[in-house]
């Protein structure tokens, strides 16, 4: 019985490897999408708004499902048309983290976009005055300044991200979830192995929580607040 | 692409089945949802303290575990209780829990009674003291103060929020297909994806629907927010 419990906590570590993958993922296309809603070109601006009204109008499982299956047989399409007779196996690993950061990158959008227009265009100028570059002044001055804005929304979406990464055992991948399913129907216990997995989460998301709040306080040092 | 085989009649029928258990899934889960999400939020606010701290561990747990988990509990792990397989075969209420919607339904109802239980209760605790102040210089009781004045204002407040919690709540519901007796929107395309081996179409298919329930669903909430919130506009003069 012990052995099905260990091999659940296994299957935390990949849980925990798929939601930081998917974050890096998401980071970065929510950083590409903040920049392109604000670069003011309209095609950019179009691009980005299409990709974020569409990814938040389906739903995760249906768009993990789509590039799971849909991307394998595509792909398999397009080696055929090259000519090659290899088939190739979309890995569940890849697929969840990229459809996981794909999803989770529109909802970083948003929040990045809102934190970069909550600093003062001054900033910015002034780098600019000093003869920085744009990529200079984005990592010198915008991002030390944005991460302040944008924690409570990105908060939020790691929380939710975390909770996604269980579509995973949807797709195959032994995410605890997955796991604890199989000893279910093993061994008939399903309560206890779905109740302990959902503490697993229930650690991951109030760990996340905590460690956000510190990170806020340290990045809100020096700020002043009003009393109301 | 071989969209001719999802336009086939008995293809779209079988989404139009499932389009039927998602929206029934989808109102049925709001309603229980609500009532249990306005009983939450009164005891999160309240001035009992045990009150509190059972409503906020329930918001708490409800809020920090995956869904998928919840409607596995229900669905998987109820099962393993033999009090319970003594009874569900004739004795009601216990009859239900064989039944795959109304795990569904249970699970999706107590997940979105969490989230919105916090939305309803930060309105609650945002409500300006001089109105509430007001009420009471009118010599209202507490139970009046609340009925009249605090959550006739508040359920208002909550109805941006809500929208998004609405639209969360319609892409849950596709979590039904992980129960084998459901047939939603996703399982009908999942069906068709094994008949014919064409999963970019059925999924793809399956997509526009859910954008076109989400994008009615947005427009009737702005709709709602123009004829509730009017109060709350800017002033165009």
């Amino acid at each position: 019985m012990s052995g099905y419990y260990a091999s659940i906590l296994q299957g935390a570590l990949l849980t925990v490897g798929v939601s930081l993958a998917a974050l890096a993922v998401s980071i970065v296309l929510g950083l590409l999408g903040a920049a392109a809603k604000l670069s003011g070109r309209p095609p950019l601006v179009a691009l980005a708004t299409v990709y974020t009204t569409l990814i938040r109008g389906i739903p995760e499982l249906v768009l993990m499902l789509l590039i799971f299956y849909g991307g394998t047989i595509g792909l398999n399409h397009l080696l055929t048309l090259m000519g090659s007779k290899a088939s190739v196996d979309i890995n569940p690993f890849v697929a969840g983290v990229l459809t996981i950061g794909f999803i989770y990158g529109a909802y970083m959008t948003e929040t990045f976009r809102g934190a970069i227009l909550s600093i003062p265009k001054g900033q910015a100028e002034a780098a600019w005055a000093f003869g920085m570059g744009s990529l200079r002044t984005f990592l010198r001055i915008t991002l030390p300044q944005m991460v302040r804005y944008a924690l409570p929304g990105f908060t939020n979406n790691w929380l939710v991200l975390i909770k996604a990464t269980a579509l995973v055992s949807l797709i195959g991948l032994q995410d605890m979830t997955y796991l604890a399913l199989q000893a279910g129907a093993a061994t008939r216990e399903p309560f206890n192995f779905h109740l302990f997995t959902a503490a697993l989460f229930l650690l991951y998301t109030s760990l996340s929580l905590w460690a956000l709040r510190a990170l806020n306080r340290r990045y809100s040092l020096g700020v002043k607040r009003g009393q109301v | 692409m071989r969209w001719d085989i999802i336009f086939q009649p008995g293809n779209l029928a079988l989404y139009g089945d499932g389009l039927i258990t998602t929206l029934s899934l989808l109102g049925a889960s709001l309603v229980v949802g609500a009532v249990l999400a306005l009983l939450c939020a009164l005891a999160l606010t309240s001035s009992i303290a045990p009150l509190r701290w059972v409503a906020g561990a329930y918001t708490f747990v409800i809020r920090g575990t995956p869904l998928l988990i919840q409607l596995y509990l229900i669905y998987y792990g109820l099962g393993q209780f033999e009090w319970l397989q003594a009874r569900w075969n004739e004795v009601w209420p216990w009859i239900y829990f064989k039944d795959a919607f109304f795990c569904a339904l249970l699970a999706f109802s107590l997940n979105t009674a969490g989230y919105t239980a916090e939305m309803l209760a930060g309105a609650i605790r945002e409500t300006s003291a001089g109105e509430i102040e007001a009420a009471q210089a009118m010599g209202m009781t507490r139970g009046q103060a609340m009925r009249r004045i605090v959550l006739p204002s508040a359920l208002r407040r909550t109805l941006p929020a809500y929208s998004n919690e609405v639209v969360m709540m319609l892409h849950a519901t596709s979590l039904a297909s992980a129960v084998p007796a459901m047939l939603d929107v996703t399982s009908a395309a999942s069906r068709i994806y094994s008949t014919f081996y064409l999963p970019f179409e059925a999924y793809l298919f399956a997509a526009c629907i859910y954008l076109l329930i989400t994008f009615s669903l947005v427009g009737l909430f702005r709709l709602a927010e123009r004829r509730f919130l009017a109060h709350l506009a800017p002033r165009t003069h």
